[in-house]
Formats: structure tokens, C-alpha cells, sequence
């Protein structure tokens, strides 16, 4: 009887647990399989509630936070009232801001998004904010790329950052393109630490790649 | 053991199959509007939804029993409520107030023109200033292309609504300069001694001021120095009229920095090509040179301090206006030394702490000799001949101490309470063939203490009431002072401003150090009425303001036989009109321009007037127009700007002896005023990332049509003879080209379609 109490409650408490990571797996997959057409169905906003929804709940996770600043900063971008951008982007910056404090460091990812947070800041006022958010976007993008050298993402938001740079101020479509071909192949051979860790940007990159030619 | 399996089998299953319901509802704002994008959660569990444009949400759950629903949303307060869940439909409704923003609430504009850098829109940009054609990088110039300040060529400073130059005061990170302006030379107005690139925030306010601020009848212009620099840089510059030569550096932790600068000016080579009306004996010659230190002091306080020091020389003849043959040549040194430390720091949770503490100290040398056709001095002892062969000797010490404490209550409103202390001291030595040595002197202790609270009833709804208290020794009067201003938010974009205010000021240290007798002076006051409506978006800015300010209390003089008997305080005046300003960042591409329109109706009695009338500083209609445009694949920026004005009333006043009063002998208007400046910035190195070296070239024409522009008038002392002032020269070109080394100051005009 004692035997079978034990068994009973190993086999209660394991469910729980792997019913608990499922339905964090479930929930975070679903999710993510909507990134790629948030941005086109524009409920980027909506998508970063719901992982934020998972990561308060959570609570020992930074990759929910992460989804949620990454979808909170594309948000930002997409936003067509300027007078709004601020307001989002420091939103997504206190959520990584958590993601960085439940992974205890800084890491490349959480890297990629702090440019991307700098970079929706700066389009607000380009002319007056090019000193402080632009040096701020560059360094992220620096410091994700050293971080990890296999990280493609950091490469695409180079070349995409080139891609709007006018030709005369050393960016342009040709220097561009260098940088896609380069994010794509890096793609092609990037590996994500689980099915849940960070793995968007190929398609976007093919996007604006096709916009080079 | 059976009901084992099946209470095992129980427990599996009751985690894949639970009740479900629905919870659906709108959100709305204190208004009743909808509010969209709101993330309502049922707490620690993963439900939850999203509310859409017309703020109605809807989401299932699996959960039971008493939980609690979190409603949340950028810009508003964090909305929670305890609910029930049951295994049915759930309506829920959730009412969200809105969270008090700085960046959405409204400020008060009335009198106020902005240009910083912070996220709030505000109608100038930094750059604003220093990319304005007409300006040739000085603050003050750019700001005369706003509604308010009067287009005065013969002499510096800001005349504002009415006012005297005088009556408008400069402070550097909260505390009062003394000499802000390089000394005057007579008819032709001087540069501010500060460069633009100090500073990163400049406020002009042209009335209706914070209690802060005091001794300024008409108009304060706020300058905040800039903290750390983003880098380790040196620089180098050429020019037409100089060289210059500065290092700034970054400690490593990038909590400290130091500079200094050098600046080496002179007119000569500039001046033998480009031929000016005076007969320079001197050609301007000024050294500059300047030190900074900020370091961070902790996560949130910040220390700094600027030290400058100029000397200057210079000497210019024109023919005398009394005499065919003779000649009136003015000679000036100057030296100027100032000081300014500056300690801000958060106390506790919530008190804010500034300190500034400032000296300045100025000495002008000054010689003036009649001369004959050899310019060698001539002695007369004849009037008016017998005046003007003379030396002064003028000194001005200045030392401010200021200090303000700032608490923050519910939301944004905020309390400040502070005080501050000048010491001033006047000296004059004068000699002249006629008077052997006087030399004169003034000093005064002022004190004055002022406390002000901002209350935000809304983030639409804002008044700020505070009331200022100062007490001079050398008038042995106190003075007490209220002033309000109040903000209402008219639609997203639109605020309606007023505010009311009393301004003392006390005479001119000047008139002190003079012989006259002064007995009983007191404060001269204005006071304000101003109206203001603005609407400001990134795209485009409107304003317009109505204002009244009324003069009490000016300075009068009393004439006898001998020039001037005494002075006192029977002066008065008014100034009324109402401002415009447009400015359009959208319309045309790549093209931001503003227009400005002042309409100014004053009349003032004051020092030797007869009577009250228009001052010959004043006119009725001003109006500029400031356009920028950069062109990409020239890496070049193209600025213009246009000025008019109508002429200004002068006046031929003297001694009428027969009535022991002033007299008006003769009197006009001068010739409108227009001028057109040009300036190109090219930049080849912008946006090349990781280049080591920044270059800028500057070319800038003041008044390219060459339009005749007439001051003034200047009267012999019989009133027979009668020369318009004029500039010294049709136009003004300026040739530069400054490199920065480690540092890409591309930002300072990268173009906003970037």
C-alpha cells in the first residue's frame, strides 16, 4: 500500500508538472506561429499581451517577456501616430528589461530587440534623436553580433538599417544587399537552443532582399 | 485497489477536460470613449484577451472559482477587479482612468517658446537654432526670428513686447548673467559671448514667467547646458573671421568629462576685403577661452561647471557729427571672466535638489578722443567738444547663489520652494579734459525668495501659482509678487494657455555709478496679461497670443542746465499686440520652414521722453520667415531667411531751458526694414558610419539683396546736422569649415527624412 501511495504520488505530481510545461509549450507555440502574421494582420499589440499574459504567470521565464518586447517593438514600429511610439517602445523596454532579469544576463537576443527599441525611438525625430538612439541601435547591434557570431539577426537588422540609409550617407540598396545575402546563409544554418527560442527573420530578410534587386 | 486506478485515471482526466466560459465586455475611459489595446487577464493564469478598436474584448477560460481580472493599458492606471468564475457566460465592463503623462498632458505655453530635446514635442528643436541662416550661430539671433523680439541692428540684447534689452535677462542653468553679451560698441549691436553648441535646451519666454525668475520686467531667455558628451573628440576650426580649437573627453566609465576650448578672432583680413563704413585703428580682436567639468555624482545627480574667459580689443573712428573736419575715435578693451557650478540631485523618493552658483566679472576700457584729419587728439574747451576726449574704466562683479527644492506630489503636480542671492558691485573711474578723476561706485545685496506649485487637476487641466519675494538693500525695499498661469487641453493636440503676472525690476546698476542724485528710487514693475493658443503636432505648429503688459514705476529723468539733475520713478507705458507663428514640416518635401508675425502697439514715458510715446525701439509690424531644406545627394543644407519690418519713430530730444524740460526738436520714422540671409552646410562625411573625422563647411550671407537699412538717427548738438545709423557694412559673409576628430556630429544637421 505504501508502495503504491509513493508510485501514486510521483505519477500525480509528474503530471501536473509535464501537463504544466505543456500547456506552456502549447501556449508559447501557438504564439509564436502567429508571429509571422502579426505583423500583416497588425495585432502585433494583441500577441504581446498574450505572451506577457504567460509570462506573469510563469514568472521563471524570459522567453515570454522576450516575445513580448519583440512583439511590443514592432508594434512601436508599426504604430502610424508618432506621438504614440514612445509610449510603446518603453513598454518593450521594461518587458526585456524582465526577460534580462529572469535570465540574470544579457544575451545576444535580448540584444537584437534593445536595438530595435533604440531604432523605433529614433524614427520618432530622426534629426534630433540621431545622436542618442542611433549610437544606441548601432552598439546593440555590435554587442548581439559578439555575443553570438552565428546569430543572424543582428545581420539582417544591419542591413535593414543600411537598407533606409540614403545612398549619399553610405547606405543604400547595394551595401544592403551584401548584409541579406550574408543574413540568409546564416539562417540557413542557424539552430535554436528549443522549438521555443528566438528563430523569426528569414522571411523578412528574403523580403527586403527582394526589394534590393 | 481498483478505486485507486480509477482515482488516478480521475485526476488525469480532470486536467484535459474543464469547464469553459466566456468573459466579454467594453472598456471605457472616464469619458465613456472606448479604449482599445487593452490587455485584460484573468491574474496568474494564461486567459486572457485583447481589446479591439471599439474597445469590446472577449476571451474564454478554464478557470474556476474566485480569481482576479486584470485590465491594463499604456497611459492608463491598472484596472483589477475579484470576480467569480463559474461555468458561465461572465459580462464585465472595465472603467479605466487615465495615468497622468508628461508627454500627454498639457504644459503651459503662454508667453513660452521651447527648443530642447526632450520626447515632448515642442516647436524648436536644438538645431533649430543653430542651422537659423540669419543667425550665424547666436542664440539671441535665432530667437529674434520668433513673434516677440523686435528687429533692433544697432545695438544687442532683446527688446521684447515693448521692452528695453534690459528688461530681459539670460540664465545659465537657473542662475542670472551679468554681461551676456560681448560690450557695446555705440550703433552696432554685438554677439552673445556663449556658444550655441553649450547648450541643449533653450527656453524664451516674452512674458508671463515661473516665480523663479525675477528682476526681468519683459522677458527671460533659459539656457541648460548640455551633461555628458556621447564621446572623447577634438576639433579644430577656420574661418573668415578666426581659428578655434577644443578637446572634450569621455572618462572610460563615462561618468566624468572635461574640455577646454580657444578661440582666436580677428577681423583684419576679413575687413580688407569686405569694406567697412568706420575706419577700424583697431581691428576687433578677441581671445576666448573656456573650460568644462560634469561628473555624474550618482544614478541621478549630475555636478558641473563652466569657466570662460575673454579679452577683447578694439578701435573704430567716424567722422564726428558736430564738426566737418573732425574725427570721434573709440577705443575698447575687455576683459570678462565667468563662472558657473552647477549640482542637481534626487533627495530621498521624492524631493529634487538644484544648486547653481555663478560669478562673472567684467572689466571695460574705454577711450574716446576727438581727433583731426591726421588722427592726432584734439583738445577744445568749447561744449560739446570739452565731452569727448574721455576714459572709463568700468567694472561689474556679479556673484548668484540659487538653490531650489522640488518635491512631487499626487500624479504631476509638483512643489518648488527656493531661494536666491546676488551680489552685485559697480565700479566707474571717468576722467575727461574737463572733469579731472570721479570715480563712482554701487553695490547691492538682493535677496529674493520664491515658492510655486504646479497642479495638475487632469492630464488636461494644469495651473501653475506661485509667488516670488525680493528685497534690495541698496532701494532698502522689499517687493512681493503673485503669479499664475493656467493650461487647458482643447482636443488631442490643442491647448489654450493664460497667465497673469507681476515683475519687478530695479533700475539699471548704471544709473547708480552716475552722478546724478537718485533719491527714493524704487522697483520699476510691469505687469502681464497673456492669452495663448497653440496646436502642436510633429508635422506642424500654430500659435497665436494676445498679451497686455503694463508699465509702472519706469525711470525718469530730470533735466537741468548741465545734462541730466536726478532720476525718479514717474516713468510709465503699456505694450499690447498679439503674435503669430506658423511653422510646417510636411507640406513641402524635405522642406521645414516658419513663418512669424509680431504686431506691437506700445507707448511708453520714460527717461528723457516729453511724454508717452512709441520708443524708438518699437515698431508695429514684424514679421520673418526661416526656411531649411536639406538635399540628400548634396550632403548639403540650404537655409534662408527673410525679415521685415516696419520703420521705427526717432527722435531728436533735448533741453528746452526757457521751460526747464525736455523737448521734441525733430522726429520721424525710419525706412522699413527688410533683410535676406543665406546659409549653406555642407557635410561630406555625413553618414559614414565609423569615420574618424567629421567636416563642416558653413558660407552665409546677411542681407543678400543689399537692402539699405537705417537704424536710427543721430543728432549734433544744435540739431542741425542729422546721420542715419546704419550697419557697418551692406552684408555680412562668413566662410567656415570646422573638423571634429572621433566624434560624428553629423547629428546636429542629419537630415529628418533619414
Amino acid at each position: 500500500m505504501k508502495k503504491i501511495l509513493v508510485l501514486l504520488a510521483i505519477t500525480v505530481s509528474s503530471t501536473i508538472l509535464f501537463a504544466q510545461s505543456e500547456k506552456y509549450m502549447k501556449a508559447m507555440q501557438s504564439n509564436i506561429a502567429m508571429l509571422d502574421s502579426g505583423y500583416i494582420k497588425g495585432n502585433m499589440a494583441e500577441l504581446s499581451n498574450n505572451f506577457e499574459r504567460i509570462a506573469d504567470a510563469e514568472k521563471t521565464q524570459w522567453l515570454p517577456y522576450y516575445y513580448a518586447s519583440y512583439c511590443a517593438v514592432g508594434n512601436a514600429f508599426a504604430e502610424p501616430d508618432k506621438s504614440k511610439t514612445d509610449g510603446i517602445a518603453d513598454r518593450a523596454e521594461q518587458l526585456i528589461k524582465k526577460a534580462e532579469t529572469i535570465n540574470g544576463k544579457e544575451n545576444s537576443e535580448i540584444c537584437v530587440i534593445k536595438s530595435m527599441i533604440a531604432s523605433s525611438h529614433m524614427m520618432v525625430d530622426p534629426q534630433a534623436r540621431w545622436q542618442q538612439y542611433g549610437e544606441a541601435s548601432a552598439s546593440n547591434i555590435a554587442k548581439a553580433k559578439s555575443m553570438d557570431p552565428a546569430n543572424p539577426r543582428p545581420v539582417y537588422l544591419e542591413g535593414q538599417s543600411k537598407f533606409y540609409t540614403p545612398e549619399s550617407f553610405g547606405g543604400g540598396k547595394a551595401p544592403a544587399k551584401e548584409l541579406f545575402i550574408k543574413a540568409l546563409t546564416m539562417f540557413d544554418t542557424f539552430k535554436p537552443e528549443t522549438s521555443l527560442h528566438p528563430n523569426w527573420g528569414k522571411s523578412t530578410t528574403a523580403y527586403f532582399l527582394a526589394q534590393c534587386n | 485497489m481498483r478505486e485507486l486506478y480509477l482515482l488516478i485515471f480521475y485526476i488525469l482526466f480532470s486536467f484535459s477536460s474543464s469547464a469553459q466560459s466566456v468573459i466579454s465586455g467594453k472598456t471605457k475611459d472616464a469619458k465613456g470613449r472606448p479604449v482599445p489595446g487593452v490587455s485584460i487577464t484573468i491574474k496568474d493564469s494564461y486567459d486572457g484577451g485583447t481589446s479591439d478598436s471599439i474597445g469590446t474584448y472577449t476571451f474564454k477560460t478554464t478557470e474556476l472559482g474566485d480569481k482576479i481580472i486584470v485590465a491594463s493599458s499604456i497611459g492608463y492606471y491598472t484596472f483589477e477587479q475579484k470576480i467569480t468564475l463559474k461555468d458561465a457566460p461572465l459580462n464585465l465592463d472595465i472603467p479605466l482612468k487615465e495615468e497622468p503623462n508628461e508627454l500627454k498632458a498639457v504644459v503651459i505655453t503662454a508667453g513660452t517658446f521651447e527648443a530642447s530635446d526632450s520626447k515632448r514635442t515642442t516647436v524648436l528643436n536644438p538645431i533649430d537654432i543653430v542651422t537659423t541662416a540669419s543667425a550665424n550661430a547666436d542664440v539671441t539671433s535665432a530667437i529674434r526670428t520668433l513673434p516677440g523680439a523686435q528687429q533692433v541692428g544697432e545695438s544687442e540684447g532683446l527688446f521684447v513686447r515693448g521692452g528695453t534689452a534690459n528688461e530681459t535677462k539670460v540664465f545659465i542653468d537657473g542662475t542670472l548673467v551679468n554681461n551676456f553679451f560681448f560690450s557695446s560698441v555705440p550703433d552696432i549691436a554685438q554677439r552673445g559671448r556663449f556658444s550655441p553648441f553649450l547648450f541643449k535646451g533653450t527656453v524664451f519666454s516674452s512674458g508671463g514667467y515661473s516665480a523663479q525668475y525675477g528682476q526681468a520686467l519683459s522677458s527671460v531667455l533659459l539656457l541648460e547646458s548640455i551633461d555628458l558628451p556621447e564621446r572623447t573628440s577634438a576639433n579644430l576650426g577656420i574661418s573668415t573671421v578666426g581659428v578655434s580649437a577644443g578637446y572634450q573627453r569621455l572618462a572610460k566609465d563615462k561618468n566624468s568629462s572635461w574640455g577646454f576650448s580657444y578661440n582666436y578672432t580677428n577681423l583684419l583680413p576679413y575687413f580688407k576685403v569686405v569694406k567697412q563704413k568706420p575706419d577700424y585703428f583697431h581691428v576687433p580682436e578677441f581671445h576666448n577661452t573656456d573650460f568644462n567639468y560634469r561628473v555624474k555624482t550618482s544614478k541621478t545627480g549630475m555636478l558641473k561647471f563652466y569657466g570662460y574667459m575673454n579679452a577683447s580689443n578694439l578701435g573704430l573712428r567716424r567722422s564726428d557729427i558736430d564738426s566737418s573736419v573732425l574725427k570721434n575715435a573709440f577705443g575698447l578693451k575687455n576683459v570678462n571672466l565667468y563662472g558657473n557650478l552647477s549640482w542637481r540631485e534626487k533627495l530621498g523618493k521624492h524631493w529634487k535638489m538644484n544648486l547653481g552658483l555663478s560669478y562673472s566679472t567684467n572689466t571695460d576700457k574705454i577711450n574716446n578722443q576727438l581727433q583731426d584729419q591726421a588722427n592726432s587728439k584734439q583738445t577744445f574747451i568749447n561744449y560739446p567738444f570739452s565731452q569727448k576726449n574721455f576714459d572709463i574704466k568700468a567694472n561689474a562683479d556679479l556673484a548668484v547663489m540659487k538653490a531650489v527644492f522640488e518635491r512631487r506630489l499626487k500624479g504631476l503636480s509638483m512643489f518648488r520652494i527656493g531661494g536666491e542671492y546676488f551680489y552685485n558691485k559697480d565700479k566707474s573711474d571717468f576722467s575727461s579734459d574737463s572733469v579731472y578723476q570721479v570715480n563712482s561706485h554701487s553695490s547691492d545685496n538682493l535677496k529674493a525668495a520664491f515658492t510655486e506649485v504646479d497642479i495638475y487637476v487632469t492630464n488636461d487641466l494644469a495651473a501653475k501659482i506661485g509667488t516670488r519675494v525680493e528685497h534690495s538693500s541698496l532701494l532698502d525695499k522689499p517687493n512681493i509678487v503673485p503669479r499664475i498661469s493656467l493650461a487647458y487641453k482643447v482636443g488631442e493636440v490643442g491647448q489654450a494657455s493664460l497667465a497673469y503676472g507681476i515683475f519687478y525690476q530695479k533700475p539699471d546698476n548704471s544709473y547708480f555709478i552716475r552722478t546724478y542724485r537718485f533719491n527714493e528710487l524704487q522697483y520699476t514693475r510691469a505687469t502681464h496679461y497673456i492669452a495663448n493658443f497653440q496646436k502642436v503636432t510633429r508635422e506642424y505648429t500654430l500659435r497665436a497670443e494676445l498679451f497686455y503688459k503694463k508699465y509702472h514705476n519706469l525711470i525718469k529723468t530730470i533735466p537741468s542746465n548741465n545734462g541730466i539733475d536726478s532720476l525718479n520713478n514717474a516713468g510709465y507705458g503699456d505694450a499690447k499686440g498679439f503674435e503669430l507663428f506658423w511653422r510646417d514640416r510636411k507640406t513641402f518635401k524635405n522642406v521645414d520652414y516658419w513663418v512669424s508675425y509680431s504686431y506691437l502697439d506700445t507707448k511708453r514715458d520714460y527717461l528723457n521722453y516729453p511724454m508717452a510715446m512709441q520708443p524708438n525701439f518699437a515698431t508695429h509690424h514684424t514679421a520673418s520667415l526661416v526656411v531649411k531644406k536639406f538635399v540628400t545627394k548634396l550632403k548639403t543644407q540650404f537655409n534662408g531667411s527673410y525679415t521685415f519690418a516696419t520703420g521705427r519713430p526717432y527722435y531728436n530730444i533735448g533741453y528746452n531751458a526757457p521751460a526747464k524740460s525736455y523737448k521734441i526738436f525733430d522726429e520721424g520714422t525710419t525706412i522699413n526694414y527688410n533683410s535676406l540671409s543665406f546659409s549653406v552646410n555642407y557635410l561630406p562625411n555625413i553618414g559614414k558610419t565609423g569615420a574618424s573625422r567629421f567636416t563642416v563647411f558653413v558660407f552665409s550671407i546677411n542681407n543678400v539683396l543689399g537692402s539699405r537699412q537705417v537704424f536710427g538717427y543721430n543728432y549734433s548738438y544744435n540739431g542741425m546736422n542729422k546721420e542715419a545709423v546704419t550697419p557697418p557694412a551692406t552684408r555680412f559673409f562668413f566662410l567656415g569649415c570646422f573638423i571634429s576628430f572621433g566624434i560624428d556630429r553629423s547629428d546636429d544637421v542629419i537630415n529628418s527624412n533619414l
